[in-house]
């Protein structure tokens, strides 16, 4: 990689702008990379994710989705870890193990799913609240606040339940529901490149609106945005989770949150079976850290102020 | 002779860092007497501050020291804390850059000048104190009212002001003041430096001024020493040293900063190229060579010590092997 | 602070010269005005919000609102006009403030019981239940943030941030499922000595001083889940403030002034540090009170929190309506409240 950076220096000339830029960039993400391959928790972190990611997108091979319907169950009620049954099986007799890797295929999808529409809205409203100034900014800002304070969960609540269970809906709720922190630490990013000499300079130069946003101020924001998003995700899962656990997740889809419902609601807890409880909070456990820590990880690298800690 | 209110014998500091320990101060001897004024002259990094920090022991703890600070008599490098903080501010106080962060930013000024009094007199009450602050910050041309205001309140000079008046609360025999009007505008650097060095000389403190201006220690200090990395290089009487420096570092400094409608700095080379010296990785020889205008081939193997040198041989001293020869005239 | 200015987090905003000088009690004032303006507007988003919530996304507002009722379509049309849903929005939005100001939230559908009553009965579990697990949380995690501060590196500080960081990535409910499970109905050696539920037991007085420790006895299970899943977020945030206080220099000139280490600390850089976490401790709110819905549920308590989701499972509108508001209401006072505190605390934000 320094190689061809070298080499960058000298054909310079040769290349477009648009190429330099992006060789640039490259440059940017190959050391943002090896700043992150240091940082032993995150890597932990991130190697967590792969496997939980794994066993999403492989779940038909790890497991056969027949072993999902309750007609077809064929375990024990409740029953105990088994040979047969590593995890036991649930109150339909369904093994606890296969409902944990089909439920990661939910868990994931609803949480990136939901930091997507968290994290455009978020990043929409706070690049333009930074960057207008006066009354539209303003007023975005004050938006922001105003769903700041608005409580979380209740709002999910009701929205979930006036619109309907299904995976989408959840996802809808949770993204309209999470993205005014997103807009804040956006917004403030946003102020302080405003400030710097060459957005000045760019301003002078006559670019536009949509330039200047676009091609100053997003590139600038990214990697926070990056590092925000995957602090994001560990929310919105973290929401997924309670919100299927009151009863408002897709039901014809089993999700780690479902699973868990279902565990409470037919007493998995007087029945002593752990095996049904344990294991779902520990994916969601597991998945939700590797994210925090994964997230943490980013911010220290894009944002030195944290390198110290 | 009277005893020193400070005596610094061969201070040495090392900061110990994941890269390994680096040298930031590498054999200082210094010492004032009762009601002198004494200024250290030198670029950012070159150790000055880290001198000023041992002497009431506040380096990080990352800094190893060794040598001999002797305060009053007493050394502070192997005090028992009780006894240092019984020493600290009572016998010798500080001004910092209170002009930045200094001041706690959310207390009043008036508490944070009455704090010392009150630690280090239990004997003092609260309408004492009170008082006592604002005769202090009339002292240094604020009004008493000024008490109640909080940092944010203040501008810089004012701040800096406060940073005075609560050195001498406790009545220091010695105050070390640390680049205390670096970040003022000219105006009011004259101003603050007036009030710190009219106070100190009518209640006849000793002062341990430090500063990256020459051309400021040379007016307000009776003896100046000039350091390069982690050494003193020159020290001499206040007003020799500007005008007259032997060492072609401190002719560099004085040339930073000239005087107005003085000729001499119209032709005098202005500047000093290149950056000092990592203090991981110093120079062979004189650590000033690779950027000395006067270096010869010996100053490359030949580590100069400081040593008696110029016409006022009694009260000067040169770290330069070229020192005899007549190297200030080379402008 | 320099590396701050480069990288660009937003520096605290910059105060007039001439405006801090006017006089203190005239920008006392002016400051609790813009709080009390600003809170008051919040309250007024939030009543919009919760007024199209429910009478603009659902299709049939109606059947939405009466649910269970309005059959024929002769009820449906009187419902309408006693609803008031046969009026332009803006009357009606008139009509809903009024409502809301004289405490008329409707008729729960399951319960047969003004929705007001309803709300002000299930009131005082979920404060006792919240207030107590919020000031145990509060003080320990403040506790635990300091010392991990201090202590940064060393082997208290390690075990407690990693320990926060685990509990912060922990559902609140599912820790409270495991500690019901093994406190309460018990596992292997661990005798389930808790209540399995409830807020007293039947056929206890709940005024008498037996009822009282009896309900006590009930809300411990509860209140030691939720102060666990509150402190973790407090230690965070107190170490990392601490942290941000322990460079800044005045911390030296206090260590020159003569003062010990203890008080250095405890005068200067733990009060200081304390100002943003008042703020981040309010911002906080929204997320206690989803920790009250879901702890409420786990143990049966018969609080504002098991009212919403056992309204969910009808869906029973009137009372989700009704407890939105009381819940949305309450993070926008205690914000106010935390925002008047700082205003007094720190000098530097009564602009």
């Amino acid at each position: 990689m320094t190689t061809e950076a070298g080499q960058t220096a000298q054909t310079v000339q040769a290349l477009s702008p648009r190429r330099v830029t992006w060789l640039r960039r490259r440059d940017a993400a190959v050391r943002s990379w090896k700043s992150f391959a240091r940082h032993r928790i995150g890597v932990a972190g991130l190697v967590v994710l792969v496997l939980f990611a794994l066993m999403a997108v492989f779940a038909p091979l790890l497991a056969n989705s027949n072993g999902l319907e309750v007609t077809k169950a064929t375990g024990p009620v409740m029953g105990a870890p088994s040979s047969h049954y590593w995890l036991g099986t649930d109150e339909s007799g369904r093994s606890v193990l296969t409902l944990l890797i089909w439920g990661s295929r939910v868990s994931l999808f609803v949480g990136l799913f939901a930091t997507l529409i968290s994290v455009v809205i978020g990043t929409l409203i706070g690049i333009s609240s930074g960057h207008f100034g006066g009354r539209i900014g303003g007023l975005l800002f004050r938006l922001t606040e105003w769903f700041l304070v608005i409580p979380f969960l209740p709002l999910a609540l009701v929205l979930a339940s006036l619109l309907g269970a299904s995976l989408v809906n959840i996802a809808f709720v949770i993204g309209i529901t999470s993205w005014p922190g997103t807009a804040l630490l956006i917004r403030s990013q946003t102020l302080s490149i405003e400030a710097r000499p060459y957005m000045e300079r760019a301003r002078v130069l006559g670019a536009g609106n949509w330039h200047q946003m676009t091609r100053h101020v997003l590139p600038n924001v990214m990697p926070m945005v990056f590092a925000n998003t995957t602090l994001t995700v560990a929310g919105a899962i973290l929401a997924e989770t309670t919100l299927s656990f009151l009863g408002l997740g897709d039901p014809t889809r089993v999700s780690w949150g479902t699973m868990l419902d279902s565990a409470f609601s037919n007493g998995a807890m007087s029945l002593g079976a752990w095996w049904y409880l344990i294991p779902p909070g520990v994916c969601v456990v597991l998945v939700v850290l590797s994210f925090t820590v994964v997230g943490q990880a980013l911010e220290e690298i894009f944002n030195p102020r944290l390198r110290q800690r | 002779m009277t005893e020193p209110l400070l005596d610094i014998r061969d201070l040495h500091v090392t900061y110990r860092t994941l890269g390994g320990s680096v040298p930031a101060v590498r054999g200082v001897s210094l010492s004032i007497q009762p009601g002198e004024s004494v200024g250290v002259a030198g670029e950012s990094g070159c150790g000055k501050s880290t001198v000023a920090s041992t002497i009431l022991r506040l380096q990080p703890r990352t800094a190893k020291v060794e040598g001999e600070v002797h305060v009053l008599g007493k050394d502070v490098v192997r005090m028992r804390w009780g006894r240092l903080r019984v020493l600290r501010w009572a016998e010798a106080s500080m001004i910092f850059q209170g002009a930045l962060h200094s001041l706690n930013p959310v207390q009043r000024i008036g508490d944070q000048i009455a704090e010392p009094m009150r630690l280090h007199d239990a004997t003092v009450g609260k309408v004492a104190a009170a008082r006592r602050v604002g005769e202090l910050l009339e002292q240094v041309g604020l009004s008493a009212a000024r008490a109640r205001s909080y940092p944010h309140q203040l501008s810089g000079g004012q701040k800096q002001r406060v940073m005075i008046a609560m050195a001498l609360a406790c009545n220091p025999s010695l105050v070390v003041a640390d680049e205390p009007t670096t970040a003022l505008d000219v105006m009011v650097q004259a101003q603050v430096l007036d009030v710190m060095t009219g106070l100190v000389r009518e209640l006849g403190i000793g002062l341990l001024l430090i500063s990256h201006d020459l051309s400021v220690l040379s007016s307000t200090c009776d003896r100046v020493a000039v350091m390069y990395a982690g050494r003193v290089v020159e020290s001499a009487n206040a007003g020799r040293i500007f005008d007259d420096p032997q060492h072609p570092y401190s002719a560099a400094l004085a040339a930073a900063f000239p005087r107005v409608g003085d000729p001499k700095s119209r032709y005098s080379p202005a500047g000093l190229a290149g950056d000092p010296p990592d203090p991981q990785r110093l120079p062979t020889g004189c650590t000033f060579h690779p950027r000395c205008h006067w270096a010869i081939e010996d100053c490359s193997r030949i580590d100069p010590r400081l040593e008696p040198a110029g016409t006022d041989r009694t009260d000067r001293m040169v770290a330069c092997i070229r020192a005899g020869e007549t190297v200030g005239e080379a402008t | 602070m320099t590396a701050a200015a480069e990288v660009g987090v937003e520096p605290l905003p910059d105060v007039p010269q001439q405006r801090a000088r006017s006089s203190r009690r005239s920008t006392g004032l002016w400051f609790l005005v813009r709080k009390l303006f600003g809170a008051a507007t919040s309250l007024l988003f939030m009543l919009v919000v919760n007024f199209f919530l429910f009478r603009v996304i659902p299709s049939d507002p109606v059947r939405t609102l009466a649910r269970g009722r309005a059959t024929t379509p002769k009820q449906v049309a009187a419902l309408t006009k006693t609803l008031g849903l046969d009026q332009p929005l803006p009357v009606q939005f008139l009509t809903y403030l009024k409502n809301t100001a004289t405490g008329q939230f409707g008729v729960s559908f399951q319960y047969r019981q003004s929705v007001g009553s309803l709300l002000i009965d299930r009131l005082w579990p979920t404060l006792a239940l919240v207030g107590t697990s919020t000031i145990l949380s509060i003080l320990i995690g403040l506790w635990m943030g300091t010392l991990a501060a201090w202590y940064r590196g060393q082997m208290f500080d390690t075990i407690s941030t990693t320990g926060t960081i685990v509990l912060y990535s922990m559902p609140e409910w599912w820790l409270g499922l495991i500690l019901f499970f093994l406190f309460a109905v018990g596992f292997g050696p661990i005798p389930g000595v808790f209540p399995i539920g409830g807020l007293i037991d039947p056929g206890v007085n709940g005024s008498s001083v037996h009822g009282v420790l009896n309900m006590a006895w009930h809300l411990t299970l509860p209140v030691v889940t939720l102060t666990i899943a509150y402190l973790a977020e407090y230690a965070l945030i107190m170490r990392s403030a601490l942290l941000d206080e322990m460079g800044e220099d005045y911390l030296v000139t206090a260590r020159a002034k003569g003062l010990r280490d203890v008080l250095v600390r405890r005068r200067h850089a733990t009060r200081n540090a304390l100002l943003p976490v008042v703020t981040l401790v309010a911002l906080n709110l929204g997320f206690i009170v989803s920790g009250a819905i879901t702890i409420e549920t786990v143990f049966s308590i018969p609080g504002l929190g098991l009212l919403t989701t056992d309204a969910l499972k009808i869906p029973d509108y009137p009372v989700l309506q009704g407890a939105f508001l009381v819940f949305s209401a309450s993070v926008i006072v205690a914000n106010l409240i935390a925002q008047l505190l700082y205003g007094w605390l720190d000098p530097r934000v009564r602009l």
